[in-house]
């Protein structure tokens, strides 16, 4: 990993984010009924209106709109919420903290429980367990988060009654009932990557297992337990950590859904909110916060690849 | 074609997933005729009505009987993931082909841009768009078609890539050929099979989308029939009736395990390997 391939990185990352607050700058630009009559309602008179659009800018180009708002977000001012009057950055960073323990919990249950799945179902092809993750990749890709959320709500809340159905519980107060909260949306949202996360191990694991090193090893009399170990995983572990990564910008999308459903604060729920109520401003910097968050998650797996294979030299 | 199409019909997904999307099929185009009841016919002695002989998935919460809906339901909601699935790809295709046709600081360019706006979530990315051009079905559709651009356009790329050092994109650069004709006439067929086992199985992504964004309310309005607004109206009653919630999902996952399977069936049936 050399500091100009860090380098170049970063500026990537940059420039996706100068692309990304074109875009969100752009789409809020043309939503219909401006910021003024959302702030006054449509019975404002027609002075109160021009001074409100004085105030906020409104009077100027889009390109100079978008300077102010882009070197705003530069300094760390996100501007103000039109629906509650408050900055909107602080609220933000504190739903994202709450956005993020629930994807974080996502990857790894899927780590924990997709990564073996696969490798088991490659190992044992046409066994079981292959032809049971098969049906589970099937059925996890078939149903829309709302879906499968409302039907896990109803078996494990309702009806057996060993969670909670909605709510969130900060880590802080109450870490058994947080843990018991996160349970269900972790779940919902997990889903679907397990069925994808464990489809691609298994196909990565079969590859490896035909590869002419792993059929050495076997020759070489190393038991079953290191050749699996030490040579297949490892290197049927590396495209998996590229979709993983990938998979990210799904979980971020998911979690808007999941945070709906189970009534959490976080920032998929922040843009909902948004949304509905034509708070621009509020809308502006959660998706610019979310686009950057994926962004991010990709820097981290390709820097985690580049020290996990010392085969990849970037330059 | 007739090849492929042969070699779909001998793994079990593509025969599978065919005979599923069978079924979808003939509910589009048969379903009103078939249908017992009609979809908006509001019946408030039948609200939620147990399935029974009369109503067999039931009635949902004005009574209107579910089977029914589901039938009329097909004509719109599959055709729009379809449509949506198809206007992306063609989009995304046009792009990734251009980009590895022109290569160097072009191609650089365009894909960087393309990255950039792969890092909005592709729900985030249709929100945004709904949420400005207002909710509504075809509105839900262009939003799913937009987001779906960005991996198209990555996807053919590397496709292209390849297609672009062959001697016939030479040869008409030699004849003098423009660079629109030689990306859409001459590259742009032959990136098209691999990229099909990838459109096929976002029809079932874009099925998903759509129901998603009726149940946030900005998708299909109310009283349409589309098969996600059911499913997120059910969700509502769930308390009173959990059977209505049966009809609209069980139809949304037979049609995404339809087109999953049917795409991994082309999979097999384009590049047959051996004994996976």
């Amino acid at each position: 990993m050399s500091l100009r391939w860090l380098l170049r990185r970063l500026g990537l990352v940059l420039y996706t984010m100068l692309v990304v607050s074109v875009i969100v700058f752009g789409i809020t630009q043309v939503l219909p009924a401006d910021a003024a009559t959302t702030l006054l309602g449509e019975n404002a008179t027609a002075e109160a209106l021009a001074a409100v659009r004085t105030r906020l800018g409104l009077d100027q180009p889009a390109a100079v709109q978008y300077w102010h708002w882009l070197s705003g977000v530069v300094t760390g001012d996100f501007g103000t919420s039109m629906r509650t009057g408050q900055p909107v950055g602080p609220v933000l960073m504190l739903a994202l903290g709450r956005s993020l323990l629930v994807a974080a919990c996502a990857l790894l249950l899927v780590v924990v429980l997709a990564v073996p799945l696969g490798v088991v179902a490659a190992l044992r092809r046409g066994g079981a367990i292959d032809l049971g993750a098969g049906l589970l990749s099937y059925v996890g890709v078939s149903l829309p988060e709302f879906v499968t959320g409302t039907l896990l709500l109803m078996l494990l809340a309702d009806w057996l009654g060993w969670l909670p159905a909605t709510g969130y519980v900060a880590l802080t107060d109450d870490p058994a009932d947080a843990v018991r909260h996160l349970v269900l949306p972790v779940l919902t949202v997990s889903l679907v990557l397990m069925a994808h996360i464990s489809r691609m191990v298994r196909s990565e694991t079969v590859d490896v297992l035909h590869s002419d090193y792993i059929r050495a090893a076997r020759l070489k009399g190393l038991p079953p337990g290191r050749i699996v170990v030490g040579h297949v995983l490892r290197n049927a572990m590396l495209p998996v950590v590229t979709v993983l990564a990938l998979d990210v910008g799904y979980l971020l999308g998911g979690i808007i859904v999941v945070e709906e459903i189970f009534a959490i604060p976080g920032i998929g729920r922040a843009v909902i909110t948004a949304i509905t109520s034509r708070d621009l401003p509020m809308l502006q910097a959660a998706a610019l916060i979310m686009a950057a968050t994926y962004a991010v998650a990709n820097l981290l797996a390709d820097m985690a690849l580049s020290v996990l294979d010392p085969r990849i030299r970037y330059d | 074609m007739i090849e492929t199409f042969r070699r779909l019909g001998r793994t079990p997904q593509g025969v599978l997933g065919l005979l599923l999307l069978l079924i979808v099929g003939l509910a589009c185009l048969l379903g009103p005729m078939v249908a017992p009841f009609d979809p908006e016919m509001i019946d408030f002695m039948g609200r939620y009505a147990a399935p029974s002989t009369r109503h067999w998935l039931g009635g949902d919460q004005l009574g209107r009987d579910v089977l029914s809906r589901l039938l009329w339901g097909a004509r719109t909601t599959v055709p729009l993931a379809l449509l949506a699935t198809l206007g992306g790809t063609i989009v995304g295709a046009v792009i990734g082909t251009a980009s590895a046709f022109w290569g160097g600081r072009v191609d650089e360019a365009i894909m960087r841009t393309v990255d950039a706006v792969m890092a909005i979530p592709g729900l985030l990315l249709a929100l945004l768009i709904v949420g400005t051009v207002g909710a509504g079905s075809l509105n839900a559709a262009l939003a799913v078609a937009i987001a779906f651009v960005p991996s198209m356009a990555r996807i053919t790329r590397s496709v292209a890539l390849s297609v672009r050092r062959l001697d016939y994109v030479g040869a008409a650069l030699a004849r003098g050929e423009g660079a629109g004709w030689i990306v859409l006439a001459e590259m742009l067929p032959n990136v098209v099979a691999p990229i099909v086992v990838e459109t096929t199985i976002r029809v079932a992504f874009a099925v998903m989308l759509f129901a998603t964004l009726s149940f946030l309310g900005l998708g299909a309005q109310p009283p349409a029939a589309d098969w996600g607004l059911m499913a997120a109206e059910a969700r509502r009653t769930l308390h009173q009736a959990p059977w209505t919630m049966i009809g609209p999902a069980g139809a949304i996952a037979l049609t995404a395990i339809g087109f999953n399977l049917l795409g991994d069936g082309l999979r097999d049936a384009l590049n047959p390997r051996d004994e996976r």
